[in-house]
């Protein structure tokens, strides 16, 4: 696999979130307002890729029997230094993250890469892969978050977009959006999309209707 | 007393772990396809919450908390920045003495839980009700409160979906929104229903 495929894939064929169920719960819960998700994802996305980095260069040191917890200890370490960072830098947003910061530790997408690829490749791949599937996650969060915030609010990174009804303007923020629920609609809503476009991502049924036997092949002669 | 029923009410309905708060979906979508594992997982986080959430409270109140080291001599350490590597720490250690204690005593339960456990270290509903508490400030006793209304509320919230879902394998879904896309829009209609707990306090 090239470094651009490594890359790009992924972003779509392979997304974290919308293939491989992973790392949901940070995707759900931040995205009501685009200037948050926006820290959310660079966070991420710097921790995933470090993490491969570091797991995959001491990929031949770790015995088998205690990787999870190495792992763990390399991603807590890193995700403590974004959160030190943060809250130096722009401790407004820091606020709003609140504990979802802290749960990038337990987000399945790093522990996932680290696990799957990181410990089987060298270090630039493994880096590689980290971005890129900081970016898929990325991908997702800001399409989530795009329609929550200019259709629930009427603003995008909190510049106003669509005049409210209630400053004089004509739009009618959907109120709806804003609550978690909307959430899950939407990643529901974009998971059928990008299936709708790809369509081997689709999933078997577990059951299949069996086709109506009566009414065509046995009783035709009548 | 009040206030501890209301705050376990406020856990299980309003502040829902799985359904206001996304926390441990990963796990709540990956685990719901049967009710028996659903109900299986659901205990497993509810023991654990409540055995990590206090256990939490305590290495906060007793090392890293400003000042906590004075016995030792170190009267101004703060080690608040060291908090989300002992949690996580605390989390793996105490599941991992869990299995081990169920495994030698309790082996029934054991077998019955067995393969959830490792799986909760990494569900994000155990690390993110520590990291509440810590926010809100509970004392000792609100933390085992709080981390056993947590614990039922989701596991509420996932045999809810499990049951969902085993009826959902007959209906007929729209081609691509199958399995992932149209679970994700059951759980969105279940958090609308939750919301309706709203303002509900004792």
């Amino acid at each position: 696999m090239s470094m651009k495929e490594t890359l790009t894939n992924p972003i779509f064929n392979n997304n974290p979130i919308a293939l491989q169920i992973l790392g949901i719960c940070s995707a759900l819960a931040v995205t009501s307002s685009m200037q948050v998700s926006f820290v959310m994802c660079i966070a991420l996305t710097t921790v995933c890729a470090f993490s491969n980095l570091f797991v995959s260069l001491i990929r031949n040191h770790i015995p088998n029997s205690v990787r999870i917890i190495v792992q763990m200890t390399i991603i807590a370490s890193l995700v403590i230094v974004v959160d030190q960072v943060l809250k130096a830098f722009s401790y407004e947003i820091s606020k709003q993250l609140s504990v979802f910061v802290g749960l990038i530790i337990t987000n399945c997408i790093v522990m996932g890469r680290a696990e799957a690829f990181a410990m089987k490749y060298p270090p630039l791949p493994s880096f590689i892969d980290g971005l890129g599937n900081g970016l898929g996650y990325s991908f997702v969060l800001m399409a989530v978050a795009f329609v929550r915030e200019l259709f629930g609010a009427g603003k995008m990174f909190g510049v106003e977009i669509l005049p409210l009804a209630t400053d004089g303007g004509w739009y009618i923020p959907n109120g709806l959006l804003l609550l978690p629920p909307s959430a899950f609609f939407l990643i529901g809503l974009l998971i059928w999309a990008i299936r709708a476009w790809k369509k081997d991502q689709v999933e078997a049924p577990d059951f299949k209707m069996a086709p109506n036997t009566v009414g065509s092949g046995s009783h035709s002669h009548s | 007393m009040e206030h501890y029923l209301s705050l376990l009410v406020r856990s299980i309905f309003i502040e829902n772990m799985a359904l206001a708060f996304f926390l441990g979906m990963c796990t709540f979508i990956a685990i719901s396809k049967k009710i028996q594992a659903a109900i299986g997982l659901g205990i497993a986080v509810i023991v654990v919450l409540t055995l990590t959430v206090p256990l939490n409270y305590l290495i906060l109140e007793h090392v890293l908390s400003e000042g906590a080291l004075a016995w030792a001599g170190f009267e101004d350490v703060d080690l608040t920045f060291l908090g989300l590597l002992s949690y996580i720490g605390v989390i793996a250690a105490s599941v991992q003495i869990l299995e081990m204690f169920l495994d030698k005593y309790v082996p029934a339960l054991y077998s019955a839980l067995g393969v959830f456990l490792p799986l909760i270290t990494v569900n994000c509903a155990i690390l993110g009700a520590s990291l509440f508490m810590v926010e809100r400030d509970y004392n000792l006793s609100e933390s085992v409160v709080y981390g056993l209304g947590s614990g039922i509320g989701w596991a509420l919230a996932i045999t809810a979906l499990a049951g969902l879902r085993e009826k959902m394998k007959y209906s007929d879904i729209p081609e691509g929104l199958e399995g992932l896309g149209i679970t994700f829009i059951t759980v969105g209609l279940m958090s609308l229903g939750f919301m309706s707990f709203g303002g509900i306090d004792l």
